[in-house]
């Protein structure tokens, strides 16, 4: 039996997240050097399995299969696709640069010995989000996605609840209630979705008999798994409902901006960069594979969401006063990008969405690293607090500004290709959502040049006068995530060469042809 | 469909009983009980004859020995294929020995050697007048506060009565689920429960909320068992017999001939329908389902923590065990009139202690509420009326016995001056303080929850699996609905031990003997085990899915 690369690549992080919490409570830099280690290597597994993967080859890849749980149905399936090849190698990709920024987060503030260790237990969570975010990609068995679906919101909860922003306006202990009150709304919202999304699960076996992505859809093929069309619609809703919690998308995403604003940074990025694209990922793989024909009942209804997601989240980042939740704010618009690039229905606009998912990842670290190390030297997450940061630290407001213009999208830089391919793909059928879309992008362009405006420019306020400037771990963080904007805004190909035949399995699925250009007869 | 058709369809039919003269009892079969039942009596023995400082020891000794010896003979017999296809019924028809009784006889004598470990638990209480003393009063006949108590405490008296207590309980709950006729039933119902209403009034601390607990406990426990005598008497003026075999053939029509003694009431369906609702009454106020739960909270609460633990998960495991024989091998032929019963109280179980427990204070009301929440998820596989059905449900009984006596272990440990601290307030910053515990006890919780890779999620999908496959999918709606509430309150007591600044007058962690130690790394071995590998599990229960008839 071959190497089992997958279950390689989502283990290493969680023997890693084992090893890191085991680390005697005086050794916290030797945690720190460990988990760092666990997820560079972890990145060279993700990078084999990159090399590996055959981008013209069977639609699933490096498949694994054993037995687990017969009684349900259930199998240890692995397989991954171009799609989640890409999303692996951005999760393993970010999770060194969100360890090396958080690298002083979790110091504990009194250095009074104790049994409580919270700097081992943050980068041991941390890389068991990795480990289970990893598999979900991974799994082609309904029931083993659930399980690291829902298990993963477990660290996370601790990882949002447990390590609150130093730097936070107000009291201790109301940022403490803040920062508990947004973590048990990110865990109930998220444990909803999911619980509504277990009877959808129970539901898909009752009908199929079992949970692997393959099989289903043989027997779909065949005919002898013939849904009928409610059950079909019912079933989907409840995928949909919990991805599009996870996602997030209007009117279920109140609990990011909160969940945002109290975590780290780096813990932020961990969830709008990492964990959320699971959402938007199971959308592609689970909604639009197994049930095909509700998602074509449904995609209207979720244009619409969506539409009101970019619109909407870009309104509220305009409006926000505090950095680390306009960023939310964004994340909401760009998701909005992402899903209605996966319903478009377009191989464009799902290459598009797929694309826009690792770029998003990418300018949002950027943009919310740099964000963090800039709050963590004023110790206030308010706009009005700053200005003048660029005269006193350029390299940190240069980032910054980088940062910025990719999030608005900005020619040259990675999210422009995505989402000129998604707005391209939704145009080509739907050209009135494509327009509204657009303006999207205008507001974009209002609240990061405004956030920019406001805090780097103008002059130097007493407060920020003797910030200094990146330092090199800083620098180490930042430098080679906005090269990366930079190498795909200009040379995407091998990312997309990855993610379309994928697309084209799915679009297969969904059993949707592009439509023809038409051009209008000349009056 | 036939009659007899629908009754094979989650039965297996046994040898046929050979005409016998004299009463004919196989020992051999009957030994986890027989061995347990001689222990108890053993127990009393000892409290006559062994002098008071050696009674501790031998009444410990005898009980481990006794339930490690019970739990052999029913692996035993177990591996002698009782459960699968030697499945029989034993002493003249009263007990039957088959895969659904041994598995739960089985989880019920688990439970209680981990529960008879917490028992006799010495080191969290402080030493009181140069003795260690354990959860248990002093002398049980002495007045709260009156000069008698004090003598007893400083003369180091210790209540070693309850481990045959115990025993005896465990006894009549081996029998409860295993009972072939109505009266065995009622038996063994009574044997298990006049123990654990006396072992209720035996707490050391808060002696009077203690033995109000058992007040209430027992008034409405003897209510309880008048209504199944009640049903008991009703169904024999029905069927004629109190066979579960014979009354089910009566049901289903299949004996038709008339008692003569019995001909103006036998046949009235009148008589079957009340009979059969007021014996079910019985069983479910046992396994507290809404709504004859009331009893729950305040027993759970006033309880000695051990007992509260001992009584969450074994009686609820012999209960839901008698409760599925009774409905699916006597009552199989009215299940088109139980079920929708069953259906209302299952939904109202769920959301009840679900709803209910969100404004809990108290951290063992608030587990007594989720027992409630629990009962409910459990019912959802009673009404799936499957072979996956019960099967599913022994699952259940087994994953959550063992949380559920793993989180009451713990709940033991923390304490304040006043004894265990059990008001939630004083459990804040716990995981600062004591991590481990804490994490332990999180562990709990969110098996409680049922997060997945804990034996929660893998119970709960089974028990809706099977609803599911039974028809019953709105059921499963109600309980996921239901989980994401409860899931609210499972979460609002991490975030207490997590993210709560510790208060300086809180609670302190004791550190417990290794007895305790045990009770809560089965909890978690066992939690952790069925949530990420549970398939041998689940194939145990699944060989041991069909009642013998």
């Amino acid at each position: 039996m071959s190497f089992p690369l997958l279950t390689a690549t989502a283990a290493l992080p969680a023997v890693g997240a084992i090893v890191t919490a085991a680390v005697p409570a005086a050794r916290r830099t030797a945690a720190k050097w460990l988990a760092l280690l666990f997820s560079v290597a972890t990145l060279a597994l993700a990078v084999v399995v990159a090399v590996r993967f055959d981008p013209d080859g069977d639609r699933y890849q490096l498949t694994e299969s054993r037995s687990w749980i017969a009684d349900f149905g259930v199998r240890y399936e692995l397989g991954v696709d171009g799609i989640g090849v890409a999303l692996i190698a951005l999760t393993a990709l970010l999770i060194p640069f969100i360890i090396l920024a958080g690298w002083h987060d979790a110091d504990p503030l009194e250095t009074k010995s104790s049994r409580w260790r919270p700097t081992q237990g943050f980068f041991a969570l941390i890389l068991a989000v990795e480990a289970m975010v990893i598999i979900s990609f991974e799994a082609t068995d309904v029931f083993l996605f659930y399980i690291f679906f829902e298990a993963m919101l477990i660290p996370m909860y601790f990882l949002i609840g447990g390590f609150g922003d130093r730097a936070h306006a107000g009291s201790d202990e109301k940022a403490s209630a803040q920062r508990s009150y947004a973590a048990v709304k990110f865990l109930l919202y998220n444990l909803a979705g999911g619980l509504i999304m277990l009877a959808a699960v129970i539901g898909l076996y009752v009908v199929a008999g079992n949970f692997s992505l393959q099989e289903i859809a043989e027997a779909r093929a065949n005919g002898s798994l013939d849904m009928a069309t409610n059950t079909e619609r019912w079933l989907f809703l409840g995928f949909f409902f919990a991805f599009a919690v996870k996602a997030p998308l209007w009117p279920l995403h109140t609990w990011l901006p909160n969940a945002m604003g109290e975590a780290t940074a780096p813990v932020a990025v961990l969830i709008t960069a990492v964990v959320d694209k699971v959402g938007t990922f199971a959308m592609l793989r689970f909604c639009l594979g197994l049930f095909p024909e509700a998602s074509k009942w449904a995609t209207p209804a979720i244009l619409v969401l969506a539409l009101i997601s970019i619109i909407y989240g870009a309104l509220l980042a305009v409006g926000q006063r505090d950095i680390k939740r306009l960023v939310a704010y964004a994340s909401i618009s760009h998701f909005g990008f992402i899903i209605l690039g996966i319903f478009a229905m377009t191989s464009q606009g799902q290459s598009g969405a797929t694309l826009y998912m690792v770029n998003h990842g990418i300018s949002t670290a950027a943009l919310m690293l740099v964000a963090g190390f800039l709050i963590s030297r004023r110790g206030s997450r308010l706009i009005a607090d700053y200005g003048g940061v660029q005269k006193v630290a350029p390299v940190l407001a240069g980032t910054f500004l980088i940062g910025g213009l990719a999030t608005l999208s900005l020619p040259g830089l990675a999210p422009f290709v995505s989402e000129f391919l998604v707005l391209a793909g939704t145009f080509a059928r739907y050209p009135a959502v494509g327009i509204i879309a657009t303006f999207g992008i205008v507001l974009a362009a209002l609240y990061t040049l405004v956030l920019y405006q406001r805090t780097m420019t103008g002059p130097v306020k007493p407060e920020v006068a003797s910030m200094p400037d990146l330092k090199v771990r800083e620098l180490a963080v930042v430098a080679p995530l906005i090269a990366l904007l930079i190498v795909l805004g200009v040379y995407p190909k091998p990312v997309t060469d990855l993610v379309n035949p994928a697309v084209e399995h799915t679009m297969s699925d969904v059993q949707k042809k592009d439509p023809k250009p038409e051009v209008e007869a000349a009056k | 469909m036939s009659a007899t058709a629908v009754h094979s369809l989650w039965t297996t039919a046994a040898d046929p009983i050979d005409k016998i003269d004299a009463p004919k009892i196989e020992y051999g079969q009957l030994a986890p009980t027989l061995i347990v039942i001689g222990a108890a009596v053993l127990g009393v023995l000892i409290e006559a004859f062994v002098p008071r400082k050696f009674r501790y020891y031998a009444q410990l000794f005898v009980s481990v020995v006794a339930l490690a010896a019970a739990f052999a003979a029913v692996v035993a017999l177990a591996a002698g294929d009782y459960g699968t296809t030697k499945a029989r019924i034993a002493a003249m028809g009263a007990i039957a020995v088959d895969g659904p009784a041994l598995f739960l006889q089985g989880t019920i004598l688990l439970t209680g050697l981990v529960a008879i470990f917490t028992f006799a638990e010495r080191r969290l209480d402080p030493v009181a007048h140069g003795n260690r003393v354990d959860s248990f009063v002093a002398q049980a006949g002495a007045v709260p506060g009156s000069a008698g108590e004090q003598a007893a405490t400083k003369a180091g008296f210790t209540t070693t009565e309850v481990f045959p207590l115990a025993l005896f309980a465990i006894g009549g709950m081996l029998v409860f689920p295993a009972a072939n006729d109505l009266l065995t039933l009622f038996i063994a119902l009574e044997v298990f429960s006049l123990p654990l209403y006396l072992l209720c009034a035996l707490a050391r601390r808060k002696r009077l909320m203690s033995q109000e607990a058992a007040v209430k406990y027992f008034l409405l426990g003897a209510f309880a068992s008048a209504f199944t005598l009640f049903g008991i008497a009703l169904i024999y003026g029905y069927a004629g017999s109190v066979s579960y075999g014979t009354v089910a053939k009566v049901v289903d029509g299949t004996i038709t001939s008339v008692d003569p003694a019995l001909a103006g009431t036998m046949g009235n369906d009148a008589l079957l329908l009340i009979g059969a609702a007021m014996i079910v009454m019985g069983l479910l106020f046992k396994v507290g389902a809404v709504p004859f739960h009331m009893w729950t909270p305040d027993v759970y609460q006033g309880a000695p923590t051990p007992v509260t633990g001992f009584m969450a998960a074994a009686t609820k495991v012999a209960a839901f065990g008698a409760l599925l024989r009774l409905l699916y091998v006597v009552l199989p032929g009215l299940r088109w009139d139980w079920r929708p019963v069953m259906i209302g109280v299952a939904v109202v179980t769920m959301l009840g202690g679900a709803i209910v427990a969100i404004t809990q204070t108290d951290i063992k009301r608030l587990l007594a509420y989720s027992s409630i929440a629990h009962a409910g998820f459990i019912l959802a596989g009673v009404i799936a009326t499957t072979e996956e059905g019960i099967s599913s449900v022994l699952f259940y009984l087994a994953a959550y016995s063992f949380v559920t006596i793993g989180a009451f272990a713990v709940v033991t440990l923390v304490r304040d001056a006043g004894g265990e601290a059990t008001h939630l307030s004083k459990w804040a910053g716990l995981g600062r303080r004591s991590p481990l515990v804490a994490a332990v006890f999180a562990v709990f919780l969110l098996a409680f929850a049922g997060i997945p890779l804990t034996s929660g999620f893998s119970g709960k999908f089974a028990v809706f699996k099977a609803a599911a496959d039974g028809g019953a999918g709105a059921l499963v709606v109600v309980g996921v609905i239901s989980s994401a509430i409860a899931a609210f309150f499972y979460i609002r007591v991490i975030v207490l031990m997590f993210f709560s600044e510790p208060k300086a007058d809180g609670p302190t962690v004791a550190v417990p003997s290794p007895l305790t130690m045990t009770a809560i790394g089965v909890g978690v071995a066992v939690t952790l085990v069925l949530g990420v590998a549970p398939q041998y599990f689940l194939d145990l229960a699944g060989q041991a899915g069909v009642f013998v008839r």
